[in-house]
C-alpha cells in the first residue's frame, strides 16, 4: 500500500471488543502530520479506549493503525508522549527529577540513574523548560506539594521531553479551574507550535475542543438499539475540520464557532484567519 | 456541644492518653499490697520494689553460674533472631513481591503457591524445623521468616500491583527498560510499604520468636520468662513482658522515623499511622 503522501496516523477499520460487547465500530480516520485533533462524545463512547489504542495501551480487536504507514508497535514507545488527567508524573520524585528522568534512563540503562557532574548537568539543562512552565520556584517540591495545574504543567512538559511526534492527551484540564485551564491551553497552544507535533487530546469540554483544535472528532452511537442498548458500539459521527487556533481566541463567540462549522471542507492548517475574528 | 465535636487539648489528650496506664499500675499496687497483706511471701502479685529489685539483678549483676548480665544476654540475643529473620523476610518480600506484581507470567505461576503455603499454621512447622535444623539459631530464624514472609510478600505484591498503570505506561513512554522500571518506580514506591508491612510483620514474628524460644533454646528473652515459670517468679516475668512491650514498641517508632526521613514524598500527602 503505497500511497504518495503517506498520513501521519491512519486509523483502518478498526474495531473495539470488551468482553464481546462493541465499544468501537467501523473507526476509520487519517491524519496529516502537525494537525491538533480534539476528541469529545458522550461519556462512555469509546474516546479513551480509542485514545488508548493510538498509545498501544490496548489493541484493537479488529482493524489496524498505522504511524507513519508503519503498523503501530505493540507497546507504548517513546515516540508518542502522554497526559493523564493524573497520575501522570511520579510522586516519589521531585519536579526537577521528574523532567530529567528521561534522560537518566537513556544515558544510564543498568541503574537509570545519573550521579555527580553527569546529574548536574542534567539539572542545569532543563532550567529553560522549568522556566517555560513556570516551575522555577517548585523545581524541588514533591508533586503532592504543587496544585492541580502546576501539576498538569510538569506532566506536559515530562511527557515532552522525549521530543514525541504524538502527543496524546486524556483530559488533561479535566480536573482544573476554568481559569487556570485558559493557562494551560496557551501553553499547549505555544508548545505545539513550536515543536511541531500531532496531539490528540479528549475533553469533555465542548468550547475547549473548538477553541484549540485543527480537527474535531465527535464519538457516538450511529445504530441504536432500544432492546439491547450495547449491541453496537460507537464510531467517528463528525470530523469537522477548524480554523487553525490562535491565542487569545478564547474571546470566540458561539456564532463564529457555529460558523466555524459550516464552513466547507478543507485543509485546517491553511485556513484563513478571517473566521476568526 | 455533641461530644464528636469536643476536641481535648494537647494537654488533656496527654493526660487522657496516660490515664488508662496510670490507672493499670494503681490497681495493681492495691490488688498486690491487699494480697501480701495476708501472706507477705506472695509469688503472685510481686510489689513494684521486689520487681525492680528482680529487673536489676537481671540487668546488673552478674549470673552467678555463667557470669553474664542475663537480661542484655537475653535481649540481645532475641533481637539478634528477631532482626536476622525479619532482614531475609524483608529481603524475600521485595524480590519476589516485585516479581510477582510486576511481571504476569510470574505472578500466574507463583500467587497461588504463596496464597496455598501462607494458609499453614506455622508453629505447625516448627518440630519439622527442629528435625531438619536441629535447635540451634537457623530452626528459630526459619521459623520467623516461614511465619512473616509469604503475608509480607503479598502485600509487596499488592502494592506493586497498585502503583497505577498510568505511571508505568508514562515510564515506558520515556523509554525505561523492565530493569529501569523496577529500578526508578516499582521500588521508590515500594519500599515504604514494605516498611509497613515489617512493621506488621513484627507483630507475629515476636510470637513466634518467643515460641520458638520457649521450646528450645538457652537464652532469649522467651527462653527466660519461661524458664522462671518454674519457680513461679513473677518478679522476673511481669519486667521481662513489659521490657519487650517497650522493646516492641521501639521498634515499631524506629521503623516510622525511617520511613518518613528516607521516603518523606510518602508522608507529604499526611498519613497517620
Amino acid at each position: 500500500m503505497t500511497e504518495k503522501n503517506i498520513q501521519k496516523l491512519s486509523v483502518q477499520g478498526v474495531a473495539k471488543y470488551y468482553d464481546g460487547l462493541p465499544v468501537l465500530e467501523r473507526v476509520n480516520l487519517d491524519v496529516e502530520k502537525g494537525a491538533f485533533c480534539t476528541i469529545v462524545g458522550a461519556s462512555g463512547c469509546g474516546k479513551s479506549t480509542f485514545l488508548r489504542m493510538l498509545l498501544s495501551q490496548e489493541r484493537p480487536t479488529r482493524g489496524e493503525i498505522f504511524l507513519d504507514g508503519i503498523a503501530l508497535p505493540e507497546e507504548p514507545t517513546p515516540d508518542r508522549g502522554i497526559v493523564f488527567q493524573k497520575y501522570s508524573v511520579f510522586p516519589h520524585l521531585s519536579v526537577a527529577e521528574n523532567l530529567i528522568l528521561a534522560r537518566e534512563l537513556e544515558e544510564a540503562p543498568l541503574t537509570g540513574k545519573l550521579f555527580g557532574s553527569s546529574r548536574r548537568s542534567a539539572f542545569s539543562d532543563i532550567g529553560d523548560l522549568l522556566e517555560q512552565i513556570g516551575l522555577c520556584g517548585a523545581a524541588n517540591k514533591y508533586p503532592a506539594q504543587l496544585s492541580g495545574g502546576m501539576q498538569q504543567r510538569l506532566a506536559i512538559a515530562q511527557s515532552l521531553v522525549k521530543r514525541p511526534s504524538i502527543l496524546l492527551l486524556d483530559e488533561p484540564f479535566g480536573a482544573l479551574d476554568p481559569g487556570i485551564r485558559l493557562n494551560m491551553h496557551e501553553l499547549l497552544l505555544g508548545l505545539w507550535r513550536d515543536l511541531d507535533m500531532t496531539i490528540f487530546m479528549v475533553t469533555h469540554d465542548i468550547h475547549e475542543a473548538f477553541k484549540l483544535g485543527t480537527r474535531l472528532l465527535v464519538f457516538d452511537k450511529i445504530r441504536h438499539d432500544p432492546q439491547a442498548p450495547e449491541a453496537f458500539g460507537a464510531t467517528i459521527t463528525y470530523d469537522l475540520p477548524l480554523s487553525a487556533p490562535e491565542f487569545g481566541a478564547e474571546n470566540a463567540s458561539p456564532e463564529v464557532i457555529a460558523g466555524t462549522i459550516s464552513r466547507e471542507k478543507q485543509l485546517p492548517l491553511n485556513s484563513s484567519k478571517s473566521n476568526l475574528s | 456541644m455533641r461530644i464528636i465535636n469536643r476536641k481535648p487539648s494537647r494537654v488533656a489528650a496527654l493526660a487522657l492518653g496516660l490515664l488508662p496506664f496510670v490507672a493499670t499500675i494503681v490497681a495493681y499496687m492495691v490488688a498486690s499490697h491487699y494480697r501480701r497483706l495476708d501472706n507477705p511471701a506472695d509469688k503472685l502479685l510481686p510489689s513494684l520494689e521486689s520487681m525492680g529489685q528482680a529487673f536489676w539483678r537481671m540487668a546488673a549483676v552478674p549470673d552467678r553460674r555463667s557470669g553474664d548480665l542475663l537480661l542484655w544476654v537475653d535481649t540481645f540475643d532475641s533481637l539478634w533472631r528477631l532482626g536476622t529473620g525479619m532482614a531475609v523476610s524483608a529481603f524475600l518480600a521485595l524480590m519476589l513481591g516485585i516479581a510477582i506484581g510486576f511481571i504476569p507470567h510470574i505472578r500466574s505461576s507463583l500467587a497461588p503457591y504463596l496464597a496455598t503455603f501462607s494458609l499453614i499454621p506455622p508453629i505447625t512447622i516448627l518440630p519439622i524445623l527442629f528435625i531438619t535444623f536441629g535447635l540451634g539459631e537457623v530452626a528459630k530464624i526459619a521459623l520467623i521468616v516461614i511465619g512473616t514472609a509469604p503475608v509480607m510478600i503479598r502485600s509487596t505484591a499488592q502494592a506493586v500491583l497498585d502503583i497505577p498503570r498510568e505511571m508505568i505506561i508514562k515510564a515506558e513512554t520515556l523509554g525505561a527498560s523492565v530493569w529501569q522500571m523496577i529500578t526508578r518506580l516499582v521500588l521508590p514506591q515500594v519500599l515504604p510499604k514494605l516498611i509497613t508491612a515489617l512493621r506488621l510483620g513484627l507483630v507475629p514474628a515476636w510470637i513466634f520468636l518467643i515460641s520458638a524460644e520457649a521450646i528450645a533454646s538457652t537464652t532469649g528473652l522467651g527462653y527466660r520468662i519461661f524458664l522462671v515459670r518454674r519457680y513461679l517468679a513473677m518478679d522476673v516475668i511481669l519486667p521481662y513482658v513489659v521490657w519487650i512491650t517497650l522493646l516492641a514498641f521501639l521498634l515499631d517508632r524506629l521503623l516510622l522515623l525511617l520511613s518518613r526521613r528516607a521516603f518523606r514524598w510518602h508522608h507529604v500527602g499526611g498519613d497517620a499511622l
